[in-house]
């Protein structure tokens, strides 16, 4: 089967993206989000989550988290480029938020077959902000571990590297049970939610540990690990396409600095061994963002190839973020090493979306499974 | 398919000619060995045989359909793409006429007096002359505007003297696209564009040479002018104007030119063992049927991992290509298009040197032992892919250009 004409990105989502980059631009430039999330560089700061809920607020009445929500369950029903495009904006803007976790428990609920899982759907199109809970303590990527079980509706564990559950209102949580491993709603605030924060090196975001004691849950859908594995394509697309986002900021920032620095003479993007790792960092963010899109059309188009699709996209995303960002912070020379410049803020965010959901190595591994066969 | 259903009626009528035409002009499986491209011809008989080709293609007009009739064209639009697509899907034989399709036509047709495209187009189109290109020189590669060959006027003709070098296929040529200089006072506007007589000019001004490669094969030369007369009308465009006629050369060869290119190709020799060489997907075979170290080289972690980095590189570079016609995910027009010369050679060389590593050490074997793997044809096209990355604009030029025209940076020369 082929794919829809230019990876199914139209006017709809052409004007979507190009929205929400003024909205960007307009609201939270790099100056502002640094001031807000960078305001303690204390190594032994408190944990705090940071963020501007009001901004939150407006992005929810613009519908953001209506876009991947079905139509019969209240959101407006756009292919999954759509929230790709949205994700590589706020990547870009480094924007903390519960935008993409939100998404990707969206991904999972829409794959749950339950009136709980269309109703949550409903509230998500309303603004309600949700995340996965679906790691266990080894940090295992498969849909099938974790370390929290279930029985009558009662959920007992620990749920571990939760995205920014401090933001959240709705759990999505994998839990064990006598048939397999479910998916529930479990709310943040609920009796027997136990939410510890952890201490992040990115800045724009929040991560925790949330031990369940006798929590209530409601099942969204017994074959949880399932549902979760038909969802994961289009999560590794949205945190590669937040990694593409990243990555441009990085790029044309850099590039503004070389353009500017004057050493022995000249702007340093003058010497090629400047110019030419630049143009090698705009060659690893095409390539990781060609594989992006075309992934996300598959998770919507072609449900038995996305799944490699979206491996290749987060490995060669994966690979780029840590080179962009190294690169980055190299080139801008002593003020790129220091708290004030705002390539740390983009630097932090790369190096935990690199890791999330397995990094390059882990997806080539994956994927030479697939490819290749188990090695002997 | 796609790319039919976006077809004019115009096309579509001639997309049906062109299948129709393919179903019972095919040439057949070669009776002599053919290379990988045109630009490793050596033998006589197998240019002789894809000559054949080439001219039976041009007479059914799948070869310059979209140059003018009075070039010797088919005067059609949009249409070269469209025979190109079906040649590929009737897996025909390439066409030899590479250089002069690609690269010398085009400047010819815009840039030549009207009498002189009428006189030289027809034929260059038909494959019956061979045309090759004069651009570099020993001391003219990357700073291709450094020419040293000169070209004194003298009367209504011009004398030329100098030294080319990597010349493909002069060895066949009846033509050179030739740049020289004809002023040295200004680098660039000092330099002059003509079509020069190769052949017909050995032992009169004109010695061709073969420059053996690394990996033994000929193909390409070096050519010599010594005191050769070119009457005044196979000047391109004006005196001093060779720069900007190169530049239409040189778009046409990355494939960003106004005219499609004729192409065809996609045959494979039934006598060839060698691999399709270019695909990550043929490593896999190779670890499954390779030893290492003294195990199965697709057991190897660092080895599988390395493969699937290839084929998502490969992967990506088809999206990339993809991804050129949606407007809207294109920040900048040129940032895809001028990545692609870059981006494909280094792969491809990447992939050969992997296959190279998977053989470990039987990766020692070559072309001339009968036990080496795929024919020792991965370790051929390893040492052939350095062709490719340093000719048409080394790959150090290639990031300079994007660097500056895409990115912004200050300009190296």
């Amino acid at each position: 089967m082929a794919q829809s004409k230019n990876f199914g990105f139209g006017e709809d989502e052409t004007m979507l993206r190009d929205s929400a980059a003024r909205f960007f631009a307009d609201n939270c430039g790099p100056e502002k989000i640094h001031s807000q999330v960078a305001d303690n560089p204390d190594i032994h700061r408190p944990i705090e989550s940071k963020w501007d809920k009001g901004l939150w607020q407006q992005i929810v009445e613009l519908g953001w988290t209506s876009v991947c929500v079905p139509e019969a369950a209240g959101g407006i029903g756009m292919p999954v480029v759509a929230a790709v495009a949205l994700a590589e904006e706020a990547g870009k803007a480094a924007f903390p938020s519960p935008l993409i976790a939100t998404f990707n428990a969206t991904f999972a609920v829409r794959e749950c077959q339950s009136e709980a899982a269309t109703g949550l759907l409903g509230e998500i199109a309303q603004g309600t902000a949700a995340t996965l809970a679906i790691t266990d303590a080894r940090g295992s990527w498969e849909t099938t571990d974790t370390d929290v079980e279930a029985a009558d509706g009662k959920l007992n564990g620990t749920a571990y590297y939760v995205q920014d559950a401090q933001k959240a209102d709705v759990l999505v949580v994998s839990a064990r049970t006598a048939d397999g491993v479910a998916l529930y709603r479990v709310d943040a605030n609920a009796e027997g939610v136990d939410m510890q924060a952890d201490g992040i090196i990115d800045l724009t975001r929040d991560q925790a540990r949330i031990t369940f004691s006798n929590a209530s849950g409601e099942l969204l859908d017994a074959a949880g690990a399932e549902a979760l594995a038909r969802a994961w394509p289009a999560m590794l697309c949205i945190t590669a396409a937040d990694m593409v986002g990243s990555g441009e900021w990085l790029l044309q920032t850099t590039t503004e600095y070389a353009q500017t620095r004057v050493q022995f003479d000249r702007p340093i993007g003058f010497f090629q061994a400047i110019k030419h790792p630049l143009v090698n960092v705009m060659l690893a963010i095409d390539a990781a963002k060609s594989l992006t899109y075309n992934a996300a059309c598959a998770a919507d188009e072609e449900p038995d190839t996305a799944l490699n699709l979206a491996r290749m996209a987060k490995s060669a995303a994966s690979d780029m973020a840590v080179f962009s960002s190294s690169r980055a912070v190299q080139f801008h020379g002593g003020i790129g090493f220091t708290w004030e410049c705002f390539v740390h803020l983009f630097f932090k965010r790369q190096m935990h979306n690199h890791v999330l959901y397995g990094d390059g190595k882990y997806q080539r591994a994956k994927l030479a499974e697939d490819y290749i066969g188990e090695a002997a | 398919m796609s790319d039919q259903a976006k077809d004019t009626p115009d096309q579509a009528e001639f997309r049906a000619y062109c299948k129709e035409w393919l179903a019972s002009n095919h040439p057949g499986q070669p009776p002599v060995h053919i290379p990988q491209g045109a630009l490793e011809l050596s033998d006589p008989d197998a240019l002789a045989w894809l000559q054949r080709w080439q001219k039976s293609a041009y007479d059914a007009g799948l070869v310059g359909a979209d140059y003018p009739v009075e070039s010797g064209g088919g005067g059609r639009t949009g249409c070269q793409a469209i025979a190109n697509q079906e040649m590929q899907r009737a897996k025909t034989p390439f066409l030899p006429n590479i250089i002069g399709l690609g690269m010398a036509a085009p400047t010819v047709q815009f840039h030549a007096r009207e009498e002189v495209a009428r006189e030289l187009l027809p034929r260059l189109l038909s494959g019956e002359d061979i045309w090759c290109q004069g651009f570099s020189e020993p001391g003219a590669g990357s700073d291709l505007a450094n020419q040293q060959t000169f070209a004194e006027k003298d009367g209504d003709s011009w004398v030329i003297n100098g030294h080319k070098v990597w010349t493909s296929l002069a060895h066949f040529a009846e033509w050179m696209i030739l740049l020289c200089r004809t002023s040295k006072e200004d680098k660039y506007n000092g330099l002059s564009y003509f079509v020069v007589p190769i052949k017909s000019a050995l032992g009169k001004g004109v010695t061709v040479r073969p420059l053996i490669k690394m990996t033994g094969e000929t193909g390409f030369n070096e050519v010599i002018f010594e005191d050769l007369v070119v009457e005044d009308k196979y000047r391109l465009d004006e005196v001093g104007a060779g720069w900007k006629v190169a530049m239409t050369t040189l778009a046409h060869e990355r494939g960003a030119g106004p005219l499609t290119t004729p192409s065809a190709g996609g045959m494979v020799n039934e006598k060839e063992k060698g691999p399709s060489i270019g695909n990550a997907a043929a490593l896999i075979q190779l670890a499954r049927n390779s030893y290492r170290n003294g195990a199965t080289a697709a057991d190897d972690g660092a080895i599988r991992d390395q493969i699937m980095q290839l084929m998502i590189r490969q992967e990506g570079f088809r999206q990339n290509q993809r991804r050129i016609g949606t407007q809207a995910l294109n920040s900048h027009p040129m940032r895809l298009p001028l990545q692609f010369k870059l981006v494909a050679t280094e792969m491809n060389q990447d992939i050969a040197q992997l296959a190279y590593e998977i053989q470990g050490a039987a990766s020692s074997l070559y072309v001339n032992d009968d036990n080496a793997a795929a024919g020792g044809q991965w370790q051929l096209a390893y040492m052939n892919s350095f062709g490719v990355t340093i000719a048409a604009g080394a790959n150090e030029v290639q990031r300079n250009i994007l660097g500056e025209r895409v990115l912004g940076l200050p300009k190296t020369k």
